[in-house]
């Protein structure tokens, strides 16, 4: 399978949001879902895949809810799913500081940062649901950071100008995270969920035109196996790992959803990535990962790098007058707070002007020496010291007293499987929730609100609109592995797995992955061209074919095989690459984190062509060149505007 | 690749086996509070133990006369020798407690981790070791001590009650009581160093603003209770106590 | 940089394992501990060998999958985890051991991977408040005094990594269940499940066949975040508050 091209087929008419007034939207949408009696719930098993903030809060509240819930992670514990490391903090329309925020400020500020390309619909229910979810977190006894009359306390993020972000130190993802594990917890103990863990999704069983299971591999044992269900859930998470460097999991990998598109998901946005801009930088070759440091670093650090070229001395030998805080000048209203793409488009001309520092000319500063001098060292450290210290650890390099030096670097994705307001794919009966999906972020994601969209989607959305699906469908026939669809999804599986094996060439796994990741951070990476994304389509059939002629995957697949379990995560981002170019390559505009050079404005900032591209590019799997299916986007309360940081 | 499908989820690895016990003593935080509680009451008596013992400095009248007002102790309410029966009662309910639940505790300590590491790193354990080899050498002690003092079974010479005076004094003129008695006296120092502080945190006390005070008290007493002890052999060897 | 290393090999729980010895070159001091072994592993691949199986995923220090006892010490000679282990922090021709968590509650699994989903099962006892989605309150209406509050994150910051089991010589849980019933127990949206959720959780805990505190400190020094030694006090006053409570 190999395409360059691709057709236009059928726009998405309905995408199953109510009509009326936004702020009503999602009360009409959840009055008119059908409900499942309470006595019939148990009689319903959902498969939800993956344990982050999104699943294990979905698996969480359908158990409460008395459905039979099936979970699997790919982790040793649900606790560890990559939620856990988000930083910095989660967004909610409190409006606890009385400083002009609201549900409609929320909203308008998602869908501006988002550069008008997410649907209004589900960007207001995100706001709506925001402050419900602070309320759950606190209940499940989430230690956020509170103030001295013992309120929570909250402090701004990148892109806004108000004080929304519920925070838990430098860990609230963790802290986040655990409150759904533990009420996950709850629910395993109930007996309400059946948790799997070390155990893989491989491929998406469909029966009749319906999720009805997954095959899946017990890491342990090697064992494949099918497990079925009346409706599946994906909440796996992002796909930042197809670029080899992102500040994602070593193990979070796009399978689950990638065989869900290739089993009739349709594809959404997968050339909208973001490039989170304060990462640590690379220090090599041997470089697994790469680091994030909180956004929240920029409330008081300033950005800079020297204002001549290859200006190669110590950051304390540079003269005030010699540094360009090159954020501050050309965005004097939001300084160092722009949104991530920009900042990291801004990081990654600097240092394309050769005025980087530190190895390879790939970073730049971030400087605390101010705010040391204003607030005092001791402020600094309460407030960042974990991060200094993560930082001081990786690099051996004191922040308090030289500069940090930070780079962009692959951090989430926006794009994801298509769903409709119900999160529901094309597929009937499977839904997407968190980052899997495509949904709420548009082009770019506001610092904070990852964790916001993955609660939100996994506590309120879907165990209001699943019960929906479920009653329009009360169970088909049972499955079994008798049935002929599931035979071809397991003979599937088992000759991928066992051609893997049997290739036995001359190259590891991660020699591919690296070469792969390299290719997509150039070409498909902060800024894109034509011509690179065309040298990139070229290449990675290339990359494909000799894959399967030369990777080496050692031992066997009927044990503990982390060799087999990489390699067969490489199938799947060899093939989504190409899916990630080809989007870039037909969205000819600038918009959010997709950066074209060929569409900028004079003064070198993001140009949408709202004309041509005020859609989401829905994608669907062919075999051969993939299909178009525009969603367009209809802006009845935000008026798109060029989006102005300046 | 064989391919091991199965329709019923495989079950989960090791599931939970039922309820587990609540009960005090089946808990090894139980075991660990009767541990404690039983070594606090053996440690009071050390207490009044060695204050009694550093009598011997002012001669065999006061010394032989506190050890007639122990078996005269509590009178005219209790019989005779009455008092001093409770009190050995009472510590011997202790010290078994003690030794079983401490029987008991590193039996299963040593079960949950079977496998040493390959590496081994100096000082670590250092705690415990003294514990578990400091507790038996401190028993077996106790046995001997008993023997000698109390009944006199073992006694070198001719052991007389109601003359603890001479008694300690023969004790302590030989070799291997005194070193029987010094060896066991640094042992039951270092017990009382961890042990106290260590019931302390058993029994709920112990928190970061008051690790300093426990600790301070826990050395304290360990050195005083040695120290106390190992006066009176020190005594005997030096011919202050003749 | 070279080094020797001598590895725990083991096939699965099952077999035997023992200690092999591989020497890896060009190490930068840069990396960190697991990007070493990567680089150990991609050679392995080449030569046709077993690669060294050994959990890991963030590798940010936060995932708490990372779990390997390093010349002796869980996580190695820095007070952090595995994963942020640099190769800074060893010499030039250095011979390194490196073993997995030793405890019979945490079955080898291969290699360096141990099973440690007994910590799952004691959360699950009672490691919870029961807050089903939509009860909730709004967040403000019970104010957290920000000493409590605060006490509570440093408990929860527990990333249940195991390192306190591996450093136990007894192979005890109990700084691991101290943080999580010192975390919920201090907050008022954990006072009414206060008792249950100790004993439950203790209980759990024993039956899981880890062994009993003897308070040797070696957890709290192995611990990667900081969890302090006292946390075990509070709990047992927590658990004898609950016994107490529990009779009368």
């Amino acid at each position: 399978m190999e395409y360059t091209d691709f057709t236009v087929g059928e726009p998405i008419a309905d995408t199953k949001a109510p009509a009326g007034p936004i702020a009503e939207r999602w009360d009409t949408r959840r009055f008119e879902a059908k409900l499942v009696n309470p006595a019939n719930r148990r009689k319903h098993r959902i498969i939800v895949v993956g344990t982050g903030l999104a699943g294990g809060s979905a698996g969480a509240t359908l158990a409460e809810q008395g459905y039979h819930v099936v979970q699997f992670c790919f982790q040793d514990s649900p606790r560890r799913a990559h939620s856990i490391a988000a930083q910095g903090g989660i967004n909610a329309a409190k409006n606890y500081r009385n400083d002009g925020d609201s549900v409609h400020r929320l909203f308008y500020d998602t869908v501006k940062g988002g550069d008008f390309r997410a649907r209004e619909s589900n960007v207001h229910r995100l706001a709506q649901i925001s402050v419900e979810i602070i309320d759950q977190c606190v209940a499940q006894g989430v230690p956020f950071a509170r103030e001295y009359g013992g309120l929570l306390d909250t402090r701004s993020f990148g892109g806004v100008q108000v004080s929304r972000t519920f925070y838990a130190r430098g860990q609230t993802g963790q802290q986040l995270l655990l409150g759904a594990y533990q009420a996950l917890s709850r629910q395993i103990a109930a007996g309400n969920v059946e948790m799997h863990p070390r155990t893989e999704m491989l491929d998406l069983i469909v029966v009749d035109g319906r999720a009805r299971g997954i095959v899946a591999r017990d890491l342990i044992t090697g064992a494949v196996t099918t497990h079925y269900a009346d409706a599946v859930v994906l909440a796996t998470g992002g796909y930042g790992n197809v670029f080899y460097l992102s500040t994602n999991a070593m193990n979070s990998n796009a399978t689950a959803v990638w065989r869900a598109h290739r089993r009739g998901a349709y594809f959404a946005n997968p050339c909208f990535t973001q490039i989170h801009p304060t990462c640590i930088p690379r220090t090599g070759d041997h470089q697994s990962k790469l680091t994030l440091m909180s956004e929240s670093l920029r409330n008081d650090g300033r950005i800079w790098v020297p204002k001549a070229k290859g200006d190669a001395r110590p950051a304390a030998e540079i003269p005030e007058d010699e540094r360009d805080y090159y954020l501050e000048r050309i965005y004097p209203s939001f300084g160092n707070l722009v949104p991530r793409d920009i900042a990291s488009r801004a990081a990654k001309n600097v240092c394309d002007e050769g005025r980087g520092v530190g190895p390879g000319g790939q970073g730049v500063y971030l400087d605390f020496a101010d705010a040391i001098g204003r607030m005092g060292r001791a402020a600094v450290e309460e407030k960042y010291g974990n991060l200094f210290d993560m930082y001081e650890r990786i690099t051996a390099e004191n922040p308090y007293e030289v500069p940090m030096r930070i780079y962009p670097a692959v951090h989430y994705t926006m794009g994801g499987l298509w769903v409709d307001y119900d999160l529901q794919t094309t597929v009937p009966g499977l839904f997407a929730i968190g980052e899997a999906n495509f949904s709420d972020h548009g082009a770019n994601r506001l610092g904070a609100s990852a964790l916001m969209q993955g609660l939100a989607d996994g506590y309120f959305v879907l165990p209001a609109t699943i019960n929906d699906y479920l009653a329009r469908h009360p169970g088909g026939e049972p499955v079994t592995d008798d049935h002929p669809a599931v035979r071809e999804v397991l003979a599937e599986t088992e000759d991928r797995l066992n051609l893997l094996l049997a290739v036995d060439g001359d190259r590891t796994p991660d020699s591919f992955h690296r070469e792969l990741g390299e290719l997509m951070w150039e070409f498909c990476g902060m800024a894109r061209t034509e011509e690179g994304l065309r040298t990139a389509l070229r290449r990675i059939p290339e990359i494909r074919r000799e894959f399967w002629a030369r990777v080496k995957v050692p031992g066997t697949g009927e044990e503990f095989n982390q060799s087999l379990e990489k390699a067969n995560r490489i199938v799947d981002y060899l093939e989504l690459a190409e899916l990630m170019c080809l989007d870039a390559l037909h969205r000819a505009e600038s918009c959010g984190g997709h950066f074209r050079e060929e569409s900028q404005t004079p003064d070198g900032e993001a140009a949408r062509d709202d004309e041509s591209f005020a859609y989401a590019a829905a994608w669907e799997f062919t075999g051969e060149a993939p299909v178009l299916h525009q969603e367009d986007l209809a802006f009845e309360y935000v008026h798109p505007t060029q989006r102005s940081y300046a | 690749m064989a391919l091991a499908s199965s329709k019923e989820a495989a079950a989960p690895a090791r599931p939970p086996s039922g309820t587990p016990s609540r009960g005090f003593w089946s808990s090894t935080l139980g075991k660990k509070t009767v541990m404690a509680v039983s070594g606090l009451i053996m440690l009071g008596y050390l207490v009044a133990h060695v204050a009694g013992n550093l009598k011997v400095f002012f001669g065999p009248e006061e010394f032989d006369g506190y050890a007639h007002w122990l078996r005269v102790m509590g009178a005219p309410v209790l019989h005779h020798e009455w008092a001093l029966w409770i009190v050995r009662i009472v510590l011997l309910a202790a010290v078994g407690a003690h030794a079983v639940s401490a029987y008991q505790l590193s039996r299963r300590d040593v079960r949950a981790r079977p496998t040493r590491y390959a590496h081994r790193r100096k000082g670590s354990s250092y705690a415990t070791r003294t514990m578990r080899w400091g507790g038996i050498i401190v028993g077996l002690f106790i046995v001997w001590h008993v023997l000698d003092l109390t009944t006199g079974t073992v006694h070198p010479g001719g052991f007389e009650q109601g003359k603890p005076y001479q008694n300690v004094i023969d004790t302590f003129s030989t070799w291997y009581g005194n070193t029987i008695y010094i060896v066991a006296m640094l042992a039951v120092g270092l017990h009382v160093r961890h042990g106290f502080w260590s019931a302390a945190q058993t029994l709920g006390a112990g928190s970061a603003r008051r690790d300093r005070a426990l600790r301070l008290v826990a050395n304290g007493l360990a050195l005083a209770l040695t120290a106390g002890f190992i006066a009176v052999p020190v005594g005997v060897m030096t011919g202050v106590v003749n | 940089m070279k080094l020797n290393l001598r590895v725990w090999r083991q096939k699965n729980d099952a077999a035997e394992g023992a200690m092999a010895t591989y020497q890896v070159d060009g190490i930068s001091p840069d990396m960190s501990f697991l990007e070493m072994l990567d680089t150990l592993n991609e050679d392995l691949i080449l030569r046709g060998e077993d690669p060294v199986a050994f959990d890991h995923d963030c590798r940010e220090g936060i995932c708490g999958a990372c779990s390997l006892v390093i010349n002796g010490d869980a996580h190695g000679p820095e007070r952090t985890t595995t994963c942020q282990l640099h190769m800074r922090s060893f010499r030039d021709g250095d011979t390194v051991d490196v073993e997995p968590w030793r405890a019979s509650a945490f079955p080898v699994v291969k290699d360096l991977v141990v099973d440690r989903s007994a910590f799952d099962r004691i959360i699950q006892a009672g490691g919870y408040v029961t807050a089903p989605t939509g009860a909730a309150p709004e967040a403000h209406a019970t104010p957290v005094p920000k000493a409590d509050a605060e006490s509570a994150f440093e408990h929860a910051e527990c990333i249940g990594c195991g390192a306190c089991v591996a450093a136990c010589p007894n192979g005890s849980a109990m700084l691991f269940t101290s943080a999580k019933v010192n975390h919920l127990n201090v907050l008022p949206q954990g006072a009414p499940e206060r008792e249950t959720r100790v004993l439950d959780m203790v209980a759990r805990m024993d039956a899981e066949g880890f062994g009993g505190c003897t308070l040797t400190g070696e957890c709290a020094t192995a611990c990667p975040k900081g969890i302090p030694l006292p946390s075990i006090s509070a709990m047992n006053r927590e658990w004898l508050r609950a016994r107490r409570k529990a009779k009368g």
